[in-house]
């Protein structure tokens, strides 16, 4: 672990947005705690991909959009970027139930949150096949002549994939809006990414395609909010794409029944001294922006949005079996 | 009406569309400078630029991916594949996403694009480049498949699966380019999910789609020469098929006869014949045959080529085995 110099001024920032930024992520940990719970309870069924951990990713970096233009695409560990950008829990959680009211109708599940209404477009389960589509997107901001910019998060595991180094060539050729985020939990499921790659810096990836590769710490969220809005800046003046390397952490195993014991317990304590929440938290202490008592207050907001979420979702209503053939085609 | 090409009435359907509607683009290899593998995109490029007809990298995965990205975000692309062989290096994006975005996200996020390019069994390719795909393709829910046997119906169908709304697999036969048809002057569409009846007749019903229906029309005329009065249905779109036109016909002739060029396993002619032999089974005096090519893929030898895919022949003589006259 490499000790990252702060290179933004926390007395710039109001006080009303530090705070949704600690809220955000505290609502993300509530929401993804529940989440396995209700796995337990066998409430929700197969595949769930918890966030825990990587809060400051999603947070800074959909903080730093301007969702009435810009889009978002991620992988199947989509649950933190819902709620970054705004989705209503109550149908996120509806989903994982497989309700008639989840965000996606109870079609897809944990990893296929769509909410396009707030511009986050999945929600995808296949590694990396996100990839092109938000280029896609992106021809489109360019083919349109509009300014918006597209985020496209991936993991580690994905950036082997040929979608990834197909995509960047064509993005970087084309000048394409579109910022590629290596979002690095440093494990594709099980597997450690320095041993299944020939570089251990990823951001050597990007100069083989013309495209500015930079390092950025996942861990805290108001360097990743920083970063991200120069970066945002930078390519919606400058139409190109950047690759972006986050260095963030996974707290749980891969998926739900991964235990995850192919890391030492020095290591998950280590990078649990590194917790987002708590790294946010004790700086706005310190900076006398809130107080324990005050973000206990927060603690809690978020522990009931998200009970009351549970709530919702075991009195909603199952999709009806007659409707099976209806988005089928459109 | 004038007689054009197959590749020129499906250019046309692509001028025509682009002219129409700014939100629609051709992507693909060769498309644009060389004006396309097979010419299909020929003088496109200098009209409408660099910007609506795009040359990609060899990347079909990444251009297929790209172009169902435009889709999603309200563009209308048209991909080109140099053939289809090689739109199974971009099946996971077309299965995966194009088919499945739209049930996935509860209805939120259709997609509006035409997969296109040549398909079906050329010549002295061997298998690699000698294949019919289209049984991938019906096999996935969310896609819908057209297959033309003239450029009149190339034309028409492709300027509608350009306006629909889903991602459509548009198979152009790979030999059918330098074919000629009467198209009209005047604008037209056909509509996906229609079969045309190409020929009346009491005795038999030919069911075929494609390359195949040229075939169908030879074993006709031996047929007629015989005293056998085929009836030839050409369904244009395998998915969604129109089963209704197919009843009627083998309620009017009780024979029936199915003429496929794919593989015959769990194929297009497989279902027809499965939904045939369950729905019109009153009205059967035969079983269903199928012609198909053989399990087996394509050799290079010209000889065994030939030998392994449907011929007038082979049509004859399964039209006589329904009428018992084998």
């Amino acid at each position: 672990m490499e000790k990252i110099e702060k290179k933004y001024d926390i007395k710039k920032y109001e006080r009303k947005f530090l705070v949704s930024l600690l809220e955000k992520m505290c609502l993300i940990r509530r929401f993804e705690e529940s989440s396995a719970k209700m796995y337990g309870l066998k409430k929700i069924g197969g595949f769930l991909h918890l966030y825990i951990g990587q809060e400051a990713v999603a947070v800074g970096a959909v903080s730093a959009l301007d969702l009435e233009k810009d889009a978002l695409f991620t992988a199947y560990r989509d649950h933190g970027y819902a709620i970054a950008c705004g989705s209503s829990i109550n149908a996120l959680m509806a989903e994982l139930f497989g309700k008639a009211s989840g965000i996606s109708k109870g079609m897809g599940g944990s990893m296929h949150f769509f909410d396009v209404q707030n511009h986050m477009y999945g929600g995808n389960g296949i590694v990396g096949a996100h990839i092109p589509l938000a280029a896609g997107y992106a021809l489109k901001i360019s083919y349109k002549d509009e300014n918006g910019v597209v985020l496209c998060m991936f993991g580690d595991g994905a950036i082997h994939q040929g979608t990834f180094h197909e995509t960047l060539n064509m993005a970087s050729l084309w000048e394409l809006p579109v910022i590629f985020i290596c979002e690095n939990n440093q494990y594709g499921m099980g597997t450690f990414y320095k041993r299944v790659s020939s570089i251990d810096d990823f951001t050597i990836m990007a100069s083989s395609y013309n495209m500015t590769g930079l390092s950025i710490d996942g861990m805290n969220v108001l360097t990743v909010y920083s970063e991200l809005s120069d970066i945002i800046q930078k390519v919606r003046k400058e139409k190109k794409p950047v690759f972006l390397d986050i260095k963030t952490y996974r707290y749980k195993g891969h998926s739900i029944s991964d235990p995850g014991q192919y890391r030492t317990k020095e290591e998950l304590g280590a990078y649990k001294e590194l917790d987002p929440i708590l790294i946010l938290k004790n700086e706005l202490i310190e900076n006398n922006i809130l107080d324990k008592t005050g973000y206990e207050e927060i603690d809690k907001k978020c522990k009931n949005k998200v009970d009351e979420s549970v709530k919702f979702a075991e009195n909603a209503d199952e999709p009806d079996p007659s409707n099976i053939y209806e988005h089928v085609l459109a | 009406m004038a007689k054009i090409t197959m590749r020129e009435a499906i250019r046309q359907a692509i001028d025509e569309e682009m002219a129409r509607d700014e939100n629609v683009f051709l992507i693909g290899e060769e498309v644009a400078l060389y004006q396309g593998a097979y010419k299909v995109s020929k003088g496109l490029y200098e009209k409408y630029g660099g910007k609506r007809v795009i040359d990609t990298p060899i990347t079909e995965e990444g251009f297929a991916g790209i172009g169902i990205g435009a889709a999603i975000a309200g563009l209308r692309p048209i991909v080109e594949f140099m053939t289809f062989n090689f739109s199974i290096q971009a099946l996971d994006q077309i299965i995966n996403n194009a088919a499945k975005m739209f049930h996935m996200s509860g209805g939120q996020i259709n997609v509006p694009i035409v997969f296109r390019g040549p398909n079906g069994p050329a010549e002295y390719l061997s298998s690699q480049h000698s294949q019919a795909l289209q049984t991938l393709f019906a096999h996935i829910p969310g896609l819908k498949v057209v297959s033309p046997s003239t450029p009149y119906d190339a034309k028409g169908l492709l300027k509608s699966s350009i306006r629909d709304n889903n991602p459509v697999i548009f198979l152009e036969g790979e030999l059918m380019y330098a074919w000629e048809g009467e198209v009209p002057g005047n604008e037209y569409l056909i509509e996906i999910g229609k079969a045309e009846v190409k020929k009346e007749g009491k005795d038999v019903t030919i069911i075929t789609y494609g390359k195949p229906l040229k075939l169908v029309n030879q074993a006709s005329e031996i047929l007629s020469g015989e005293g056998i009065d085929v009836e030839i249905i050409d369904i244009r779109t395998i998915k969604p098929i129109d089963e209704k036109s197919i009843y009627k016909s083998v309620a009017k002739t009780n024979r029936c006869v199915i003429v496929d060029e794919s593989w015959p396993f769990c194929s297009v002619a497989s279902q027809i014949g499965y939904v045939v032999s369950k729905n019109s089974f009153d009205y059967l005096d035969s079983p269903v045959e199928i012609v198909t090519s053989e399990d087996v893929p394509m050799p290079y030898n010209h000889k065994l080529e030939l030998a392994v895919q449907p011929s007038a022949e082979k049509i004859v003589s399964a039209v006589k085995k329904v009428l018992y006259k084998s």
